[in-house]
């Protein structure tokens, strides 16, 4: 059999069972704390205060929606085609939660004699795990808008889909100059090549590149057109509600989640200090943590700052800025490591 | 060049700069620096809202709000007299007055007669204010009251003796100047 790609370093299957469970629960959590510090921060961004009603200080908004979501009966339009209408939002958040593997939060310990990676998997082909389930996340968004039998769904979906194809191109790029740079496809590998020197500093072009891409994959403003709540009522979400729209809002959370965890690993040095601060590893995860919100931050802020673009804005921002940059970007990286 | 001469009412449009190109995206970095700036500082100043319930903005002395009949403050006599002025003057058509004349026994209000019944239809009331002006006694005025919301229709009828009560004060009164 051809192996395509193997673990760069995997322990017993109980760690891994363990890990699985550990890594999962901390990152299903987060997703309702993101959910109250983006209303939160958004109100206080436009001077007012976000929800506080619901217990101290609001803080169970999240929970209350969540509740409130499931609570819900499932209902689906008669012109929708049945099984995929169920399918697409499990797909959705199948994948995203897929790609929150391979996030690596810390190197290989040694926890009570036992080597263990504080990660869920570390991939030889980190970067092309993570792209392949971004591009199963979109049939989602796509089988979800065209199964609705709504034409606005309809309309979100295909907006959606050509959103990703052309993103995803200077995405790739933009991570291609730190792989050369790296010489490594293990996202552990990249951040262990960054001892020294975070790729933010000498791949700024490919940070922000992956930035504004990262903005794009996911959906959220000011490339949140796939929904555009005002002129396509939710987009490819129109006719979901319930548990199924609950999914899809999570799954939205989680990617938001893993290009935070993309680009903390891939330019901001994973659990790695500057100054050659070197903590005890218990500290790596809050580390990757930290970084990890506030990337989530900026976000947020950008949310609350930019309005959304027009859909042939966004098509020519993607393909005659971002794909030219990104191309160069590679394109200048290849020289310099080639001519080291 | 016009082939004669506009003369100085013509004004030469000055465009600004074309979207667009590497300084397009610069500016357009750039102006997005500067908007997330804005946006931070509104973080920085913190929040504008009133939390209503709790909070109230205060009215005005001269706020239109909930009713209120008024007594002669040394005779405790009823000053509206029933002479259905402001029923007349009501735009809304929600006063209703049956006016009883006063006798030696039962003495009601200064005058020859009073308002046996008077009620007011807040469900239809404008605030206009138009009975505060037609009233000849200052018997009734307008006071500072919005907080007039209630589960049936029938409630929102106020009679004579709540319109006659002292009023709760749920409203705070802007004071001079402020």
């Amino acid at each position: 059999m051809t192996s395509f790609a193997s673990t760069v370093y995997a322990e017993e299957w109980w760690i891994q069972l363990i890990k699985a469970v550990i890594i999962f629960t901390v990152g299903l959590s987060i997703v309702p704390v993101i959910l109250i510090a983006e209303r939160k921060l958004l109100g206080r961004f436009q001077s007012r205060y976000g929800p506080n009603r619901v217990g101290p200080y609001g803080l169970l908004q999240p929970i209350a929606d969540i509740g409130k979501l499931l609570g819900k009966e499932h209902s689906r339009p008669h012109t929708s085609v049945g099984l995929l209408f169920v399918i697409a939002p499990i797909l959705s958040i199948l994948t995203a939660v897929a790609a929150l593997a391979i996030i690596p939060f810390g190197p290989v310990v040694d926890i009570g004699g036992t080597p263990v990676g504080l990660y869920g998997l570390d991939v030889s082909i980190g970067p092309l795990y993570l792209f392949a389930f971004g591009a199963i996340a979109f049939y989602g968004l796509m089988l979800g808008g065209w199964s609705s039998g709504s034409k606005y769904s309809f309309l979100g979906a295909m907006r959606a889909a050509a959103q990703l194809i052309s993103y995803e191109v200077s995405q790739g790029l933009a991570l291609i100059g730190v792989i050369m740079t790296a010489g490594t496809l293990s996202l552990v590998g990249i951040v262990h090549a960054q001892e020294g020197m975070w790729y933010v500093i000498p791949q700024i072009v490919g940070f922000l590149i992956f930035l504004v891409a990262g903005f794009a994959e996911t959906n959220r403003a000011p490339f949140d057109l796939a929904e555009a709540d005002a002129e396509l009522v939710q987009g490819y979400m129109t006719e979901y509600g319930g548990g199924r729209f609950a999914s899809y809002y999570f799954a939205e959370y989680i990617n938001m989640l893993i290009v935070s965890g993309i680009v903390t690993t891939v330019f901001l040095g994973g659990w790695l200090l500057p100054f050659g601060i070197d903590p005890p590893h218990w500290v790596d995860p809050f580390v990757v943590l930290a970084k990890m919100s506030l990337i989530v931050v900026l976000f947020i802020w950008i949310r609350a700052t930019l309005p959304r673009l027009r859909y042939d804005q966004l098509m020519s921002l993607g393909w005659k800025v971002l794909l030219p940059l990104a191309t160069l970007n590679a394109l200048v990286t290849a020289i310099v490591v080639v001519s080291q | 060049m016009t082939p004669y001469d506009p003369g100085p009412d013509v004004v030469k449009v000055q465009r600004g700069p074309q979207p667009g190109g590497p300084s397009g995206v610069y500016r357009a970095f750039g102006e997005t620096l500067r908007g997330m700036k804005t946006v931070f500082a509104n973080l920085i100043e913190g929040t504008t809202t009133i939390q209503y319930p709790e909070e109230k903005v205060p009215v005005y002395p001269r706020f239109r709000g909930r009713h209120k009949l008024h007594r002669f403050e040394d005779s405790g006599l009823e000053k509206c007299v029933g002479c259905s002025l402001c029923a007349a003057a009501c735009p809304a058509d929600c006063i209703r007055v049956v006016a009883a004349e006063n006798t030696p026994d039962n003495r009601v209000s200064a005058g020859e007669r009073y308002a046996a019944v008077y009620e007011i239809n807040m469900a239809r009331c404008i605030f206009c204010g138009y009975c505060e002006v037609a009233c000849p006694f200052d018997a009734i005025t307008m006071g500072h009251d919005y907080e007039l919301s209630d589960l049936n229709r029938s409630d929102l009828i106020f009679t004579k003796e709540m319109l006659l009560a002292e009023p709760l004060e749920r409203t705070p009164l802007r004071s001079e100047g402020e």
